[in-house]
């Protein structure tokens, strides 16, 4: 998923840390939010920053465990969700309402995250230094 | 303030652009840096220099590489994104072995990396999206 293109050091930030959050908020399929979405949060990975995702909405299908996209013609892209872990982006927050208002229970999502209300994840927002939603 | 911008939506379809324009021009205006404008998904194709809008029409394209000019706006286009709606700058095109590129003046492309960098060198990053 990586452009060959990076022209940016990502170690020559000065050491800033900053908090930074992507909001998942579109099914996975459907439109292409979710993917690119992926995308930069990989890239955000270099830059060593403090990376957060958030699931709300639609956004909560994109960790449903057993997608399959073959009758689709598109790829399956669930697998990278796992793979953030290597990436050292752990924080995943899923707002309860939305999964549950779905039929979802955390059995459901492929990845550990962990599940808050929306005024806790209301709080997460509010701690952020950058906020992108997709 | 130092603030960055990215723009997720294409022109006309979608307001987005045109808040992002006015918000870039009156940031400006009150002494305010735009350290970036950046420009994914759909929003690749505020950069392309073949669009033609009726006369009567603002030309969104346009505005942004005039504003890029006054000001030495810094624009640029995601390359993943560019690459997939068919945004090519003359040395991509060259690389790609296509016929043609359609860069409008004033935009570049380059990687996501430079999203996350306006992220954290900036004051704000400001969305223009859906």
């Amino acid at each position: 998923m990586f452009t060959s293109s990076e022209n940016i050091d990502p170690d020559d930030e000065g050491g800033v840390i900053k908090k930074f959050m992507f909001v998942n908020r579109k099914a996975p399929y459907g439109t292409i939010y979710a993917l690119e979405g992926l995308e930069v949060v990989l890239i955000s990975a270099a830059f060593e920053q403090d990376v957060s995702l958030a699931f709300v909405d639609d956004g909560v299908y994109e960790l449903k465990k057993g997608q399959d996209t073959k009758a689709l013609g598109q790829k399956n892209f669930s697998p990278t969700y796992r793979a953030l872990e290597g990436y050292d982006i752990e924080k995943l927050y899923v707002e309860r309402e939305s999964m549950e208002f779905r039929g979802l229970t955390e059995d459901d999502l492929l990845v550990d995250v962990q599940i808050v209300s929306a005024a806790e994840m209301a709080d997460l927002m509010v701690e952020q230094d950058v906020v992108i939603s997709f | 303030m130092k603030i960055g911008v990215l723009v997720s939506e294409g022109p006309y379809t979608h307001q987005a652009s045109d808040s992002a324009y006015n918000f870039v021009k009156a940031a400006i205006e009150k002494g305010h840096e735009i350290y970036r404008v950046f420009f994914y998904h759909d929003g690749v194709n505020n950069a392309t220099r073949l669009t033609e809008p009726p006369r009567d029409d603002r030309n969104i394209v346009n505005r942004w590489s005039e504003l890029s000019k006054q000001h030495n706006l810094d624009l640029v286009v995601c390359i993943a994104a560019a690459q997939r709606r068919g945004i090519m700058d003359a040395n991509e095109a060259k690389r790609q072995g296509k016929d043609a590129d359609n860069l409008a003046e004033g935009f570049r492309i380059s990687g996501l990396g430079q999203l996350v960098e306006a992220g954290i060198q900036c004051d704000r990053l400001v969305t223009f999206g859906d």
